[in-house]
């Protein structure tokens, strides 16, 4: 599963369950978020037990951006299917200050920042 | 904390909320104007970004890095981020909420100040988006942010249909420790057309 832009590649691995988010995200709406939340669904579908979502090569992310991902987060921690753990890179300042949020929204979720 | 002129008459009307200031006279600025009408906003939205980056890359010489003191690089990369994220979301909006049937064109100044950076955007509002908008800042203005942001984030969760994620302003109040004002001002009479400026102020 991969999704891919000019700007922006959302890629699947099986093996480890992650999801990779690279480039710059910055789509209108929730509308034209849809098909990277579907894309997540699926993942957490097949419940693989822990889900990765590797953020490290994310450089931008805009507002309706956070509002998927935390969509995706809030709909699996009301399921409790999976585990969820995010990595992000210290590198890219807008992570160190937004990406905390999501602990909030999800008291087990683990945090990385490398 | 903020002023609300309840009295005045709906022509010629100034209400301002929040932290708004007038501009500062500076000699150090950065302009980028959009005629609304010029090309539909599918089209136009990845201007948005791109515009964004260019401030942010423009504000970045006047903080300097050095390769030999890495917190100077790290200021730097810091800055551009925030004013790449503060500079999308605000013409987000602006593109968003602009009446499309005005125009009254949109613009972003970026102005550098001595403790940090501010940002005023102006761009028209349709009259009946005026009373939605000015009671999202309403809401804003009495809530303590990061509880809203929470609030804000599990009710989209749940709701299908809303289109607007209402986080742009949020996340600059609690993820950038911005202060946010605006005013809004009739432009023109008949048709009416109302402008409002969103002042940011961010310490740097």
């Amino acid at each position: 599963m991969e999704i891919k832009t000019e700007d922006y590649r959302i890629c699947y691995d099986p093996a480890t369950a992650t999801v990779s988010f690279v480039g710059s995200l910055r789509l209108r709406g929730s509308t034209e978020y849809q098909p990277i939340l579907e894309l997540l669904g699926k993942v957490a579908d097949v419940e693989p037990g822990k889900i990765t979502l590797n953020l490290q090569q994310l450089e931008f992310l805009n507002s309706a951006g956070i509002n998927m991902l935390s969509k995706f987060i809030i709909e699996e921690r009301k399921k409790a299917r999976v585990e969820m753990a995010v990595e992000g890179s210290q590198r890219i300042a807008w992570q160190g200050k937004s990406l905390r949020n999501f602990q909030r929204l999800m008291p087990g979720l683990q945090l990385e920042l490398v | 904390m903020f002023l609300l002129s309840n009295f005045t008459s709906h022509i010629d009307m100034i209400q301002t909320f929040g932290d708004f200031i007038e501009l500062p006279a500076s000699q150090e600025y950065l302009i980028i104007g959009f005629s609304p009408s010029s090309v539909p906003l599918k089209q136009r939205w990845r201007n948005n970004g791109l515009s964004a980056d260019f401030m942010a890359d423009y504000l970045a010489t006047f903080f300097p890095g050095n390769e030999d003191d890495s917190s100077t690089i790290e200021r730097q990369a810091e800055i551009k981020s925030a004013v790449s994220y503060i500079a999308n979301e605000l013409l987000e909006n602006a593109m968003k909420f602009n009446n499309e049937t005005s125009e009254y064109p949109i613009n972003i100044k970026l102005q550098l100040e001595s403790d940090g950076v501010l940002f005023s955007v102006a761009n028209s509002i349709s009259p009946q988006g005026v009373d939605k908008f000015q009671a999202y800042i309403q809401q804003l203005l009495a809530s303590e942010p990061s509880e809203l942001y929470i609030q804000q984030l599990e009710k989209n969760a749940v709701e299908e249909s809303c289109t607007d994620s209402g986080l742009g302003l949020l996340t600059m109040l609690t993820d950038y420790s911005a202060k946010i004002g605006w005013k809004f001002q009739t432009v023109h009479k008949d048709p009416e057309v109302i402008a409002v400026t969103t002042i940011v102020q961010l310490r740097v």
